[in-house]
C-alpha cells in the first residue's frame, strides 16, 4: 500500500524545519520526504510504483506532521470503564492527532502484575486504532512499599515504570526500586513533588489561593521533590523522567542535573503551558489538576524551558473524571483533566501566541518522547513509521465538551475560543481519523 | 408594630445572593449598613415584629456546627415574619453520602426563598448557589468568607467610632484559617481603612500583605496607636504544635491583655467574633470591660444587620419574580 501526501506543509521537529514538501508512504513506513513541487505521475514512474494502487492525498498546504507521542494517558481500564475505555480514549486520540498513547498505571487496581499488563495489552489491541504502549506501576499497588517485577513487566510490553502522582516517600524503597530498573535498562517515570508539604493541597500558594481560602502548597514542594530525586540520580545512575515539572524554581536543579550528566528528562503538561491558578476563577473544578496550576511566571518560564529544550516533552496528562467527582467543593473535587483532543489546539495556542515554533511543539510532543522511550516514530524520516498528522494549524473554532469522543468530558476549554485542528490521522499509513 | 424600612427598594444593592465581601460595591456595604441601623432600633423596641419577609421560607443548612451564627439568621428571619426552618446538615443525609448538589436541589425543590448556608469547603456555598432558584447567604464557607461576620463587625465599628474609614484596625490571631479575617480584611479595605494583621508567621502566610495589610509578628509592635483591635478565635486543634508551640505560649506572646491593650489608642474597642477562649487569645477582664469590649455589640448587630441583608435580597428576588411574571 503506497499513499503520497503532495503540497504540505512538513513540520520536521528532527531538522527543526516547517517548509513545504510532500512525504511518500509504503507498507507502513516513511518511504521518502520529497521536495515542493513533486509531480506524481513522475515519481511512481521513477520509483515503480503502479498509480492505481497509490493514494495521492492533497494536503492543500496544510501542516503534515508526525503523529503525537503522549506519555501519561490515564484510560480507566481495569476499574473505571465509565469514566474512558481504550475504545473511546483510543478514538478521541486518533481525533486529536496522538497516535501513540503511552497509558499510565494508575487504575484500580493498578497495573502492577503482568497479569494485568497483559490484560489492558488485549483490550488496547482490540479497542484502540491507535498505537499503546503500557507503562506498569513502579511499587506493587503504587503504595510505594515494595518494587514490582519490573523483568517480567517489561518481558510483557512496559515502556515506563510510575507510580503516578504518588511519590515514592520512602527513599530506601526508591533507591532499591531505581537501582534494580537500571539493571534492567528501565525507565523509571517519577513526579517530582514534597509530598508531605503538598499533602490536601488544591491550589498554589499565592494571593490567589489566599483570597479563595483554599489549602495551598508552596511551588518550593516541586523543587524539593525533583532535588532528592535527582540525588538518588547521583546514586544509583538510573534512567529517570519527571512527569511534570511546572514551577521556574525547578528548572535550574533540572539543568544542573543534565550538565552533570544524569541520565535525566522531563516533561510538563499541556495545562500548565496553557493556563494558570488564576483561571479556576470561582471555583471552577475542571481547572484542578494535580500539581495545581501555577502563576503566570511560573508557566511563562516553563514555556521558556520547553523552547530551549530543558523540559524534554510535554504530555495531555489526560484524565478523566466524571461529572460526579467534579460537581464538588474544590477542595473535594477530583483532580486532572481530559486532553487528548485539546491538546493538539491548546499547544497551537502557543505557537499562535509567538512563543513556540511548530518543530519546537512537535519536538517536545513527538520527537522527545519517542526518543525517550527508544521508539521510531515521531519524525519524519525515510524508515520512520507512517504515524502522521494532517492539521490545520488556524482554523478557528470554539470547544463544545459534549462533542468530544472521550468518555468524560471534564475539559477546562470547554466553550474556549481555540486555533488550530487535526483534520486527519494515521498510524502506520493508514487513515483511523478524518474530519468532516 | 409594623416596621417600615426607610426607603424604597434601592436600585444600588441589585445581587442575587451574599456570597461574600469580595462582591460588593462600598456603596452597597453602606446600604446594606444604613439598614441595618433601622433594624437595630427595631430590636429594641418591647414589639420587634416586622412583616418584610412574610410568606417567604428561610432555611438554614448548616454542614458544620454553630450555635451562634445559625441562632443570629433564626432569629433575624422570625423578627422579619419569614418562616424559617433549621437543617442540621452534619448529622443528615451528608451520612448517608448524599453529594452537596443534590441535598440542594432536594431543598430546591420545596421552594424556599432564602437559603442560608454554612459549609466547611471554602467555595461550597458558590457552587450550592449555582443550583438554586433562591437567594443565597454564606454564613461562611471554609476558610473562604463569611460576609455577615464582616457586616456585623463594620456595623458595630461604625457605631463605636462613628465613622467606617481612615482608621487603624489590628486583626490579631490565626489569620491564615480564619474566613472572619478574609471577609474583614476585604471589607475594611474597600471602606480605605489600614489594616494590620498580627499573629505568629505560622497562622499569617506573607501573601496577606499582598492585600494591602501590613503585617506584625510582634504583637506590642502592631498595636500601637490602633483604633480596633479584633481578635479571632484560635481553633483548639491548632493548638498541639503544629502551627504554635503551645497554648500557653501563645498567650504570652499574642494574647490580648492589659498591658498589650495599653499600647493601642485609649478609646481603641475591642472585638471578637466569639466564642471566646478565654486565656487563650484574650484576657478575661478585657473582654468583660464595657469600657473597651464590644463583643455584646457585636451580637446585638449581628441580627440586625443578617435582618437587613435578608431584607435587601428579598426584595430583590421579589423584584426579579415580578419581572418574570411579565
Amino acid at each position: 500500500m503506497t499513499t503520497l501526501f503532495l503540497n504540505a506543509r512538513l513540520i520536521d521537529p528532527e531538522a527543526g524545519t516547517d517548509a513545504p514538501g510532500g512525504v511518500l508512504v509504503a507498507d507502513g513506513r516513511i518511504a521518502e520526504i520529497l521536495p515542493e513541487r513533486t509531480d506524481p505521475a513522475h515519481l511512481f514512474r521513477a520509483r515503480n510504483i503502479d498509480p492505481a494502487k497509490a493514494d495521492v492525498v492533497d494536503c492543500g498546504g496544510k501542516c503534515l506532521a508526525p503523529g503525537i507521542v503522549d506519555i501519561g494517558v490515564k484510560v480507566c481500564e481495569p476499574g473505571e470503564r465509565h469514566k474512558e475505555s481504550y475504545k473511546t480514549a483510543g478514538l478521541a486520540a486518533a481525533a486529536g492527532g496522538v497516535t501513540t498513547m503511552v497509558t499510565r498505571p494508575d487504575t484500580n487496581p493498578a497495573i502492577d502484575s503482568p497479569e494485568t499488563l497483559e490484560f489492558v495489552t488485549r483490550r488496547a489491541q482490540a479497542d484502540a486504532p491507535v498505537n499503546v504502549l503500557p507503562m506498569a506501576a513502579l511499587t506493587k499497588g503504587r503504595e510505594g512499599r515494595e518494587m514490582t517485577e519490573i523483568g517480567f513487566l517489561m518481558d510483557a510490553g512496559a515502556v515506563a515504570f510510575s507510580d503516578c502522582d504518588h511519590v515514592v516517600a520512602n527513599t530506601k524503597v526508591f533507591s532499591r526500586a531505581l537501582t534494580y530498573a537500571r539493571s534492567c535498562g528501565a525507565l523509571v517515570i517519577a513526579h517530582p513533588q514534597e509530598p508531605v508539604l503538598s499533602g490536601g493541597a488544591a491550589a498554589s500558594s499565592s494571593k490567589f489561593a489566599t483570597l479563595r481560602g483554599l489549602p495551598a502548597v508552596s511551588p518550593m514542594a516541586e523543587r524539593m521533590g525533583l532535588d532528592r530525586d535527582i540525588a538518588l540520580l547521583e546514586m544509583t545512575g538510573a534512567r529517570y523522567h519527571a512527569d511534570q515539572i511546572t514551577t521556574a524554581r525547578a528548572l535550574p536543579a533540572l539543568e544542573r542535573a543534565k550538565a552533570n550528566g544524569l541520565d535525566i528528562t522531563a516533561g510538563t503538561s499541556i495545562h500548565h503551558l496553557t493556563l494558570n491558578e488564576l483561571d479556576v476563577a470561582d471555583y471552577r473544578t475542571f481547572f484542578k489538576v494535580k500539581p495545581p496550576l501555577r502563576s503566570e511566571e511560573d508557566r511563562l518560564s516553563v514555556i521558556e524551558a520547553v523552547r530551549t529544550g530543558l523540559i524534554d516533552t510535554i504530555s495531555s496528562m489526560h484524565t478523566p473524571q466524571d461529572e460526579e467527582s467534579k460537581r464538588l467543593p474544590f477542595e473535594e473535587a477530583a483532580a486532572g483533566a481530559v486532553a487528548l483532543e485539546t491538546l493538539l489546539p491548546a499547544a497551537l495556542r502557543l505557537y499562535h501566541a509567538e512563543l513556540l515554533d511548530l518543530p519546537t511543539l512537535f519536538r517536545a510532543m513527538a520527537l522527545n518522547p519517542a526518543k525517550r522511550l527508544g521508539l521510531p516514530c515521531g519524525r519524519l524520516a525515510a524508515g520512520a513509521p507512517a504515524d502522521l498528522i494532517l492539521f490545520d494549524a488556524d482554523v478557528p473554532f470554539v470547544l463544545d465538551r459534549f462533542t468530544l469522543k472521550s468518555k468524560s468530558q471534564n475539559t477546562p476549554f470547554d466553550g474556549q475560543r481555540m486555533q488550530g485542528r487535526v483534520l486527519a490521522t494515521y498510524v502506520a499509513g493508514a487513515p483511523v481519523f478524518r474530519r468532516d | 408594630m409594623s416596621h417600615v424600612s426607610p426607603a424604597a427598594p434601592g436600585p444600588s444593592f441589585a445581587a442575587r445572593h451574599l456570597l461574600g465581601i469580595e462582591h460588593l460595591k462600598p456603596h452597597e456595604i453602606t446600604e446594606i449598613l444604613d439598614l441595618a441601623d433601622t433594624y437595630v432600633d427595631l430590636n429594641r423596641r418591647p414589639e420587634k415584629h416586622s412583616d418584610v419577609l412574610a410568606g417567604l421560607t428561610q432555611i438554614n443548612m448548616f454542614f458544620e456546627n454553630s450555635t451562634r451564627t445559625q441562632a443570629s439568621f433564626e432569629l433575624a428571619g422570625k423578627r422579619l415574619g419569614a418562616d424559617v426552618m433549621n437543617m442540621a446538615m452534619q448529622a443528615s443525609s451528608i451520612k448517608k453520602g448524599e453529594t452537596l448538589i443534590d441535598t440542594a436541589m432536594t431543598l430546591n425543590a420545596m421552594h424556599p426563598d432564602l437559603l442560608v448556608v454554612r459549609h466547611p469547603h471554602s467555595g461550597a456555598v458558590d457552587l450550592l448557589a449555582q443550583k438554586v432558584n433562591c437567594a443565597v447567604l454564606n454564613a461562611g464557607d471554609g476558610r473562604h468568607e463569611h460576609p455577615t461576620q464582616a457586616l456585623l463587625d463594620a456595623l458595630t465599628i461604625r457605631r463605636a467610632k462613628g465613622r467606617l474609614h481612615r482608621l487603624n484596625i489590628a486583626i490579631c490571631g490565626d489569620i491564615a484559617h480564619s474566613r472572619v479575617a478574609r471577609s474583614n480584611l476585604i471589607l475594611l479595605g474597600k471602606m480605605e481603612n489600614r489594616i494590620r494583621l498580627i499573629g505568629p508567621p505560622t497562622l499569617v502566610p506573607g501573601h496577606f500583605a499582598e492585600f494591602g495589610a501590613e503585617i506584625y509578628d510582634d504583637m506590642r509592635e502592631g498595636l500601637k496607636g490602633v483604633d480596633v483591635v479584633m481578635m479571632l478565635r484560635l481553633q483548639k486543634e491548632r493548638m498541639d504544635g503544629g502551627f504554635i508551640p503551645s497554648e500557653r505560649e501563645y498567650y504570652h506572646r499574642y494574647g490580648l491583655d492589659a498591658e498589650k491593650l495599653a499600647l493601642a489608642k485609649p478609646d481603641a474597642i475591642v472585638m471578637h467574633p466569639g466564642p471566646m477562649n478565654r486565656g487563650v487569645e484574650i484576657d478575661g477582664t478585657i473582654a468583660d470591660d464595657i469600657n473597651r469590649s464590644v463583643i455584646q455589640e457585636q451580637v446585638e448587630m449581628g441580627v440586625a444587620v443578617r435582618m437587613a441583608a435578608m431584607d435587601l435580597l428579598a426584595r430583590n428576588l421579589r423584584a426579579e419574580r415580578m419581572e418574570q411574571a411579565g
